[in-house]
């Protein structure tokens, strides 16, 4: 059955505080999500996720429970959008120890409330959403090479 | 199969409530049938399952067919599948994000060494 939301998780053989400086510092941020990326790491800071072809990604933490918990609205596919509880998905990040690994498990969910109706827009939506999977593979190989 | 985004949206939109969800699981199960037979399977009104059905043809999720007298409904997959798929595609973007974050964290702390050895 298809669902409003994704979830993903992978086992991670590091510390769980040194995921936890990956997915919330924005020199790591701007690596693994974006070629760079600025993060206000408080309750409604902004997130920003910059990548020069497709342009700037906005997004607004909204909780920290460091090192357990970090979520944050943002806009995907749609570049300069500020997020609203109207226009964003809601991306939940938890981790877990394991002995001394981490599990970090990804959540995503309200897809069906970006927005839509405007072929315009969604299909600007599509150009961006189907150039983000080419980009991540070029991403991942980028993360490979870079030095932590 | 292509899905136009204006689709995807729209079973989206559907399927965002968790009642219409058990409802087309309930139609899955029970192909042809009516809201009346539904309701009796669910917790919620026949009126409410008048309206989420409206939704769900909508959305292209399911077909009315006039049966006599009746109204039965069947799912229609085509759409649930084409999003299903783009739903697979913003999953794998997340895999390559959590094994990017993976690397990251998993390559020893930067020292000089380190750093001229990852860049040869």
């Amino acid at each position: 059955m298809v669902e409003d939301r994704i979830e993903r998780e992978i086992v991670v053989a590091a510390p769980r505080e040194r995921v936890w400086e990956i997915i919330t510092q924005a020199e790591h941020v701007g690596t693994w999500f974006g070629e760079s990326a600025q993060v206000d790491l408080r309750p409604g800071g902004e997130l920003v996720l910059r990548w020069e072809k497709y342009g700037s990604f906005y997004g607004s933490i909204e909780k920290i429970d460091e090192p357990n918990y970090l979520s944050y609205r943002w806009v995907p596919g749609i570049p300069d959008v500020k997020p609203t509880n109207e226009n964003s998905t809601l991306v939940e990040f938890t981790l877990t120890p394991e002995g001394a690994d981490t599990r970090v498990r990804v959540v995503e969910t309200g897809f069906g409330r970006l927005p839509r109706n405007e072929s315009e827009r969604a299909e600007q939506f599509q150009d961006n959403t189907e150039g983000w999977t080419t980009k991540l593979h070029d991403l991942q190989q980028y993360a490979e090479k870079l030095p932590v | 199969m292509n899905a136009r985004k204006g689709d995807v949206d729209e079973v989206l939109v559907a399927l965002a409530d968790p009642m219409r969800r058990r409802l087309l699981d309930a139609l899955s199960a029970h192909p042809q049938a009516t809201a009346t037979a539904l309701a009796e399977k669910l917790p919620v009104t026949r009126q409410a399952i008048v309206k989420h059905l409206t939704v769900l043809e909508q959305a292209g999720l399911v077909e009315a067919r006039k049966h006599g007298r009746e109204v039965q409904f069947a799912v229609r997959p085509e759409r649930l599948e084409s999003t299903a798929q783009w739903m697979r595609g913003v999953a794998a973007a997340w895999d390559h994000r959590l094994t990017a974050i993976k690397r990251l964290a998993e390559k020893p702390k930067t020292n000089k060494t380190e750093r001229d050895h990852d860049r040869s």
